[in-house]
C-alpha cells in the first residue's frame, strides 16, 4: 500500500468540484423517502402513549378497524414473540433484538412518552389519523422514572423486571434494578492520587438532546406475491435495517431489500428501525403498499435521541500541570433499553491525554425516555464538556496557560490509553501548536465583557466492512457502485479516490448507492467511516479494474503482463515506448478484447485513525440578559488528508453547529410525569443561522498510514470541544464555572446573580 | 509468549493482574490456556464460536476483525476490548 506521505502529487484528491447531488438537492428533485409513491397505496399511522410508565392491560381496535377506509390494526401483540437475543451488525453495534421489537411497538408496558402502542392503516392519512382516535387502550399508569439519580435508588420503580445489559459497544453487567455498568482501568488511579500535588474533583451534568435531523423518518414497504419485502426509507445502513427487519419480523434475509434514499440527516439517529416494521407487517397484512412518515412531534417523542448525562471527575496532577491520574464516574442515560452511549463515551473521556493512571466507572441507566441513540461522536460532548472544564480548572488553579496544560499533557503516538492500547499514529502535539501560532489566539477580545476559551477532543471512529463495484464503460465512463448511504457528499469523496487511482477525471465516474440485493454487504455509514472504510473498497476496487485492463492491455499489444505499467493515467507498452493507451482508449477495445469489465470489493479496515480537533472560541456575555455572544470561532482538525477540503471545513462546522446548539439552548424538557413538553422545533430550539457566528476551519494533515492516501474520519470529532470552549470562555469572561448544559441566558443570569451575592 | 492486557472488569479472574503472558499461536488457544490458567475467564470472552458480543480483540495496536480466528505472532501484545462504532 502506498502511504500518502510523500505522495504529494495528487491531481484530483485535495480538490473541490461541484457535488453531484447539489442541484437535485436545491432544486427539489432529489428523491427523499417520502417521495415515493406506488399504485394502490395505503398509509399507516401510529397510536403512541401519553404516559411515560404503564402497563399496557388491553387495546380494543374494533371501533377503528369499523371506520370506512381503515384497512388494518396492529398492536405489539400481532407481532413475533421474541426471546432476547443478540445481533451484530458486520461484527460490531450488537442490538437486542427483543428491545428493539418492543420500542418499535410496544407489548406488555408503554416505556415513555411517545412509544407506540397500537397503528391503523387506510385510504389516507387523514382517515387514519381519525381512526387512532377510536382506539381504545386501557392503561394501568405507574410511576415514571425521569432522573438518573431517581433511577439508581433501591427503591426506584423498575422498568424491566429482566434486562440483557449492555448493547452498545460495550458488555456491562447488571449493577441496579435500572442500570448495567462497567469499569475501565489503566495502571493504579489509587497511587496517583497519593503521589499527586493537586487534587481536583467536580460534578457536571448535562440534558437529552436530538440529533435534529431535518427530514423526519419515512418508509414505504411493498410486500409481493413470492412474500419478497421491498423497503424504500432513510437510514444510514440499509444492510443493518435489512438485518433487522429480518430477524423482527422472521423473514429471509434474502427476501428483504432495502433501498436507501436521499437522506435529510441522520447523525447517528437513522441506523434502526422504528416504523418500518408496522409498515412491512401492513403490507404483508393487506397486500398492497404502505407507506408510514413521522411527523416532527413523531420524530422527537419516538425516536432515539442522545443521553443527558451525570458526570463526576477527579483529576491528579503535578505543580507544573503534569496530570497523573484521573477518576471518572459516567452516568448515561439510556432510556427505556439498555445499551446508551456511556460505553463509547468512556473509551473517549481521557484519550487524548497521557494519564498513566486512571479509572472509569461507567452506568448505564435506565429511565423513561425514549431509547437512546448515538449522536455523532457518541456520547462524547457531555464527557468532553466536563474534562476540558477540569482542564481550564487545572490550567486556571496553577496559573497556567490552559493550552500550554494540553501541550504538556498531550498523548502522542504510542502513549496507551485507558483500554491499555498503545496511540496509532497521531498529531495532537502539532495541531495544539496550530492553535497557538493561528492569528485568532493571540487577537484582542473586544466587547462589554468578553471571554475566550478552548477545548481539545479526541475520537477513533469505525473500521468495518463496505463494499464498492465498479465497471469500465466501453465509452471510457466509470460506474461505480457502493453500500453505505450518502450523508455528507460521499459520492463525491469516493468518486474522486476512484479518478485519483485510475487516472480519469471524477467528472468521467457517476455513483450510485443500490439496494441491498444489488452491492455487496457494508455496515453502515457511521463513525465517520465512509469516506475512509469505503474509501478503501473504492481503491481495492480500482486497483483490481487497472489489473484486468492491464491484463487486456497485455492482449493487445501480445506482450507479457508484466511489460504493461500503468502510471498518471496511461497504459505504458514497457517492450515500446511509443505504445501507450489512455484509460478512455483502453476502454474502448474493451469488448473487442473479452467484454466490458467489473469489478468488486469488500474491506474490513482495523480502524479509521484517530481525529483531533481543537476549538477557540471568543465570545462577549450580557451580564443583564445572561445571554452569550459568539464573537469568533476557529476549529482545528487533523483530518489526515482532505480528500475534498470544503466538504470537510462544511462536516466541521455542522459538528460545531451542533455542538453549539447542544452547549447553549437545546434540551428535552419534560414535566413530572414524564410528557415531553417541547415537540415542535419552535420548543426544541436548535441554533440557526441568526444564532452561529462564522465558523472558521483549520484543515491540517497527518497522514493515516493505513489508508493509502492518508485519510482519517473526519465527521465526527468537531461536535464535541463546543461545550468546554464556550464554559470555559464563560469563566474567562465573567468568571463564573457552569457545570450543567445547557448555558441558556436564564441559568447564566442565575450563576451571575449567585457570584453577585457570594453564594 | 504473548502479552494479555486483561479488561478491567475481568482483572478479578487474574487476582487483579493487567497484564498475564500467555502462548498460542491464534486467539481461540490464547483463550483456552487463559481459561486454563484462570477458570472461567475464558466464557467471559468467548461465546461458543464467536467473542464475547460486543467484545474486540486488537493484536499490536491493531484490531483484528477475525476475532477468535486470529492468528498471531511470537510476543504479541493482544487488548481485549470493546468494539468501537460512531455516530
Amino acid at each position: 500500500m502506498k502511504h500518502a506521505e510523500g505522495q504529494v502529487d495528487f491531481k484530483v484528491i485535495g480538490t473541490t468540484p461541484e457535488r453531484p447531488d447539489g442541484i437535485e438537492k436545491v432544486t427539489g428533485r432529489a428523491r427523499f423517502a417520502d417521495d415515493i409513491h406506488l399504485p394502490r397505496m395505503l398509509f399507516g399511522k401510529i397510536l403512541r402513549s401519553p404516559h411515560a410508565h404503564a402497563i399496557i392491560k388491553g387495546i380494543d381496535t374494533s371501533k377503528a378497524l369499523a371506520l370506512p377506509g381503515v384497512h388494518g390494526a396492529l398492536t405489539g401483540e400481532d407481532f413475533p414473540q421474541l426471546e432476547s437475543t443478540v445481533i451484530s451488525h458486520g461484527g460490531a453495534s450488537t442490538i437486542d433484538i427483543k428491545d428493539l421489537a418492543e420500542n418499535c411497538i410496544a407489548r406488555d408496558k408503554a416505556l415513555y412518552d411517545g412509544h407506540a402502542v397500537a397503528a391503523v392503516v387506510a385510504d389516507n392519512y387523514h382517515i387514519a389519523e381519525q381512526a387512532l382516535e377510536l382506539i381504545e387502550v386501557d392503561y394501568e399508569i405507574l410511576t415514571p422514572v425521569l432522573e438518573i439519580e431517581d433511577a439508581l435508588k433501591d427503591d426506584a420503580p423498575v422498568l424491566h423486571e429482566t434486562f440483557s445489559p449492555g448493547g452498545f459497544i460495550l458488555q456491562t453487567e447488571k449493577s441496579h434494578s435500572n442500570a448495567g455498568s462497567f469499569k475501565l482501568r489503566l495502571g493504579d488511579a489509587d497511587r496517583a492520587f497519593q503521589n499527586a500535588d493537586h487534587v481536583l474533583e467536580e460534578t457536571f451534568q448535562t440534558r437529552c438532546v436530538h440529533q435534529g435531523y431535518i427530514e423526519p423518518h419515512s418508509v414505504t414497504v411493498e410486500w409481493s406475491h413470492n412474500h419478497i419485502m421491498s423497503v424504500w426509507t432513510s437510514t444510514q445502513g440499509h444492510f443493518a435495517i435489512r438485518e433487522q427487519l429480518a430477524f423482527i419480523l422472521r423473514h429471509p434475509l434474502n427476501k428483504v431489500k432495502v433501498t436507501p434514499m436521499e437522506i435529510g440527516g441522520g447523525f447517528g439517529g437513522k441506523d434502526q428501525v422504528y416504523i418500518e416494521p408496522i409498515a412491512a407487517m401492513f403490507a404483508k397484512n393487506t397486500g398492497r403498499p404502505v407507506k408510514i412518515a413521522m411527523s416532527r412531534a413523531d420524530m422527537l417523542r419516538g425516536t432515539g435521541p442522545s443521553p443527558g448525562a451525570n458526570i463526576r471527575v477527579k483529576l491528579a496532577a503535578k505543580k507544573d500541570g503534569t496530570l497523573l491520574g484521573a477518576d471518572l464516574t459516567l452516568a448515561y442515560e439510556a432510556g427505556a433499553y439498555p445499551g446508551g452511549p456511556v460505553t463509547s463515551a468512556a473509551l473517549q473521556a481521557t484519550a487524548r491525554y497521557n494519564i498513566p493512571d486512571q479509572q472509569i466507572l461507567g452506568h448505564d441507566v435506565l429511565l423513561n425516555k425514549p431509547k437512546m441513540k448515538q449522536y455523532r461522536a457518541p456520547g462524547g460532548l457531555p464527557v468532553n464538556f466536563a474534562m476540558e472544564s477540569m482542564l481550564d480548572i487545572l490550567a486556571r488553579k496553577l496559573e497556567l496557560d490552559p493550552l500550554e496544560v494540553r501541550l504538556t499533557n498531550a498523548m502522542v503516538t504510542g502513549d496507551r490509553m485507558i483500554t491499555g492500547i498503545p496511540c496509532q499514529k497521531i498529531g495532537g502535539k502539532e495541531l495544539l501548536k496550530a492553535v497557538r501560532k493561528h492569528p485568532h489566539f493571540t487577537s484582542h477580545l473586544t466587547g462589554r465583557n468578553p471571554g475566550r476559551g478552548l477545548a481539545y477532543a479526541m475520537w477513533f471512529g469505525a473500521g468495518m466492512t463496505s463494499s464498492a463495484a465498479l465497471t469500465a464503460n466501453p465509452d471510457g465512463s466509470v460506474k461505480l457502485s457502493v453500500g453505505t448511504p450518502d450523508l455528507s457528499g460521499t459520492r463525491m469523496t469516493l468518486a474522486m479516490q476512484a479518478a485519483e487511482t485510475l487516472g480519469i477525471p471524477v467528472s468521467s465516474i457517476s455513483v450510485s448507492i443500490p439496494d441491498t440485493d444489488s452491492i455487496a454487504f457494508s455496515f453502515m455509514a457511521v463513525g465517520s467511516r465512509t469516506t475512509h472504510s469505503t474509501g478503501l473498497a473504492v481503491y481495492e476496487a480500482a486497483q483490481q479494474l487497472l489489473r484486468r485492463m492491464t491484463e487486456r492491455a497485455a492482449l493487445y499489444w501480445d506482450v507479457d503482463e508484466t511489460d504493461v505499467t500503468f502510471s498518471d493515467g496511461m497504459f505504458n507498452n514497457q517492450k515500446d515506448s511509443t505504445l501507450t493507451l489512455t484509460f478512455t482508449e483502453m476502454a474502448h477495445l474493451l469488448e473487442k478484447l473479452g467484454g466490458p469489465i467489473t469489478v468488486q470489493s469488500s474491506v474490513t479496515p482495523k480502524s479509521n485513525g484517530a481525529q483531533l480537533t481543537a476549538h477557540l472560541v471568543d465570545i462577549d456575555v450580557d451580564t443583564e440578559t445572561g445571554k452569550i455572544e459568539i464573537q469568533r470561532y476557529t476549529a482545528f482538525q487533523d483530518v489526515g488528508k482532505a480528500i475534498h477540503p470544503d466538504y470537510v471545513s462544511g462536516q466541521m462546522q455542522g459538528g460545531v453547529a451542533q455542538g453549539i446548539g447542544w452547549a447553549l439552548s437545546e434540551a428535552y424538557q419534560y414535566d413530572e410525569a414524564g410528557h415531553l413538553l417541547n415537540t415542535t422545533l419552535l420548543d426544541y430550539r436548535m441554533p440557526t443561522s441568526l444564532d452561529l457566528p462564522d465558523i472558521e476551519t483549520v484543515i491540517l494533515e497527518t497522514p493515516n498510514p493505513n489508508h493509502p492516501f492518508g485519510v482519517r474520519g473526519v465527521g465526527e470529532s468537531s461536535i464535541m470541544p463546543p461545550a468546554g470552549a464556550l464554559a470555559n470562555a464563560l469563566y474567562d469572561a465573567v468568571g463564573i464555572r457552569m457545570t450543567a448544559l445547557p448555558m441558556t441566558p436564564g441559568a447564566v443570569l442565575e450563576k451571575l446573580k449567585k457570584k453577585q451575592r457570594g453564594s | 509468549m504473548n502479552q494479555i492486557w486483561i479488561p478491567a472488569h475481568l482483572q478479578h479472574f487474574t487476582n487483579g493482574s493487567e497484564r498475564v503472558e500467555i502462548s498460542g499461536s491464534n486467539i481461540r488457544q490464547v483463550i483456552r490456556a487463559l481459561d486454563n490458567k484462570y477458570p472461567g475467564l475464558g466464557e467471559q470472552l468467548r461465546e461458543g464460536d464467536m467473542l464475547t458480543p460486543g467484545m474486540t480483540v486488537a493484536i499490536n495496536g491493531s484490531v483484528d476483525h477475525l476475532g477468535l480466528y486470529a492468528t498471531l505472532d511470537e510476543d504479541s501484545e493482544i487488548h481485549f476490548i470493546p468494539a468501537i462504532e460512531g455516530g
